[in-house]
């Protein structure tokens, strides 16, 4: 088996490492998500749904055990659109010159940036996880210490296909782009509707129905409903709405983030067939 | 095998409307250093860049090393090595990562990779500074660490891109010899400059391109011998007459007219028939206000085949000039 991209992966952790500031902000900014819009938030929405009774017999958690699942989400889809765009650096600096007249398959260095960048996903999510915890969100909450692994581990898998389509989308991107800053403006303009039509930070239920279409096909609100199945359980009550999820439904949103990765990486490897780079 | 290493036929490249490069033949001998000699935007770098298989071929044919660019180009990639016109270096990478990096996209296992990375920071004297990130080095350093990269791999043809641009005439001296240390090696070389003295010093063969066609081939001897074995500037106080009189001398073989003067391109010692011409012409009453007696220079070769100068660039004409200079 060829293992070029690791090569490429390699280099890209290297240069993740040596970036003190990208380091560092990259792992302090998902804590700060919890720490400022999570409380703050949390305390709003605890208020606005105290005098709705809670359902009997259904296990009711906050908001900020609520909204953790979603910041861990929306943390992987940042860093995953971003993820690519050392493509570009690379390809506007001519680095990646040294790479296209390599006998290295093309296909390799997709693998090898979408690795680097899952990476970077798996380490912003356990933190979160962890801080997340120690600030107050009933995570595991009950669970034995096999049960917590394997819902750790649930979650790194979904978050590993999630963060793959969006990898591909931006190498894609990247590969086809001559700005940093169209690549900027592109992100901009995707993430917006990602993030705020998708169940990160509410519940769908309340979206008129054009905007409840879009987050039923947004790879965002699979990744989150499978996060907070591992994260909290099958059955919980939050804000007041009752969620409760069978292990086919969950089978299904893994089987759309594994189709959108598919998709995204057809569409990275035409891309990068066409690409040409002097 | 043939003893061509890279064998080019009816090659043509075109961006649109504009044609880069305009239908070039030629072939490179397993062994030598040849160099493609011509102005920016001659079309060195397109012709560069579809040899060592960035671009695609689209018209005529090309071999490098026995494959065919356009049928093989994964066998091509493997048997070349590359240094590109401007510097890229990983700015946040050492040496040593630099060079292990690129060892690793071409699959080399990891003990014959560390030897060869060794050997190769002692070939371009960098064995102290393989721990030190590549912005922390000075333009020289980082382009004898990209000649190493470009060897890193045992390529039989290494191509080099403007190799000495922008470096200071000491340096580039270095360069030289480094580059000439590594054919002596048995690597063949081929090199694209738009620097006279670089080609002239450095190339077993020279092609010499512009408007994206070769417009001669030859050695240095051979290129600058078609000229005569010497030139003759001169200002006189009658131009139009002298031209004639010039012409019809023994042992000048062709006489062209400059801006201010003429030039005569000699076919004997111009030491022995300067004095004669001298002596000719103020028996026709004309007076000679100013000579110039040289040995024919690739400028010279250039002027002469192109019909204009070559279109040197600012910093870098002053820099090539002093090297000229100190040469002389």
């Amino acid at each position: 088996m060829h293992l070029g991209f690791l090569t490429i992966y390699w280099r890209d952790m290297i240069r993740f490492y040596r970036f003190k500031t990208l380091l560092i902000s990259s792992l302090v900014q998902p804590a700060l998500w919890m720490a400022f819009f999570g409380i703050a938030m949390s305390a709003n929405f605890n208020r606005l749904t105290s005098d709705i009774p809670p359902l009997p017999g259904v296990p009711s958690v906050d908001y900020l055990t609520f909204m953790a699942a979603g910041v861990i989400a929306m943390t992987t889809l940042f860093t995953s659109l971003f993820g690519g765009m050392s493509l570009l650096f690379d390809k506007n600096w001519g680095l990646m010159r040294e790479i296209f007249a390599s006998p290295l398959p093309r296909n390799h260095i997709i693998f090898g940036i979408a690795l680097s960048g899952m990476t970077k996903s798996f380490i912003q999510s356990i933190i979160i996880m962890v801080f997340g915890i120690i600030i107050g969100a009933q995570f595991f909450f009950g669970y034995s210490a096999i049960k917590t692994l394997l819902a750790v581990l649930g979650i790194l898998l979904f978050v590993a296909v999630f963060s793959l389509g969006f990898l591909f989308l931006s190498a894609a991107i990247s590969i086809s782009l001559e700005s940093p800053e169209g690549m900027q403006g592109i992100m901009t303009l995707l993430t917006m509707p990602i993030f705020f039509a998708s169940n990160a930070l509410y519940p769908i239920n309340a979206f008129p129905p054009a905007l409840q279409a879009i987050s039923m096909v947004n790879p965002l609100t699979y990744l989150v409903t499978g996060i907070r199945y591992f994260a909290i359980g099958d059955n919980f009550q939050a804000i007041g709405i009752h969620y409760s999820y069978t292990p086919l439904q969950i089978g299904l949103a893994f089987l759309f983030l594994i189709g959108f990765a598919t998709v995204m990486f057809t569409l990275a490897w035409w891309r990068f067939r066409k690409a040409v780079v002097t | 095998m043939s003893e061509n290493i890279i064998s080019v036929k009816d090659l043509y490249h075109r961006y649109g409307d504009f044609t880069a490069v305009d239908g070039i033949s030629f072939d490179v001998k397993e062994g030598e250093i040849f160099s493609f000699l011509g102005p920016n935007g001659a079309g060195k770098s397109t012709a560069i860049n579809v040899l060592t298989t960035l671009l695609p071929l689209q018209e005529g044919s090309a071999t490098v090393a026995g494959h065919n660019v356009a049928e093989d180009p994964q066998k091509v990639r493997e048997s070349i090595g590359i240094v590109f016109q401007d510097v890229t270096l990983d700015r946040d990478m050492t040496c040593r990562e630099i060079l292990d990096f690129h060892g690793n996209l071409y699959r080399m296992p990891s003990t014959e990779r560390r030897k060869r990375i060794d050997e190769l920071l002692a070939l371009v004297q960098l064995e102290n500074k393989q721990d030190t990130r590549t912005k922390q080095l000075s333009g020289g350093m980082k382009r004898r660490l990209e000649i190493a990269r470009g060897l890193m791999t045992r390529p039989r043809v290494l191509f080099l891109d403007e190799p000495t641009i922008g470096l200071d005439p000491q340096t580039r001296m270095r360069m030289w010899d480094y580059i000439k240390a590594v054919n002596e090696e048995g690597t063949t070389i081929f090199l694209t400059t738009h620097y006279m003295d670089e080609a002239d010093h450095l190339s077993d063969r020279i092609s010499i391109i512009d408007k994206g066609q070769i417009i001669i081939t030859g050695s240095s001897y051979e290129l600058k011998n078609t000229l005569g074995e010497d030139l003759i500037y001169l200002e006189t106080s009658d131009m139009s007459g002298t031209i004639p009189i010039l012409s019809g001398m023994e042992l000048v073989k062709e006489v062209r007219k400059k801006s201010k003067g003429l030039t005569a391109m000699l076919d004997g010692d111009g030491t022995k028939i300067l004095p004669r011409i001298i002596e000719t012409l103020s028996a026709e009453g004309i007076k000679v206000s100013v000579v110039n007696l040289k040995k024919p220079s690739m400028d010279d070769v250039f002027v002469h085949y192109t019909g204009r100068e070559l279109r040197d660039e600012g910093a870098e004409k002053s820099s090539s000039a002093i090297t000229r200079a100190g040469r002389r």
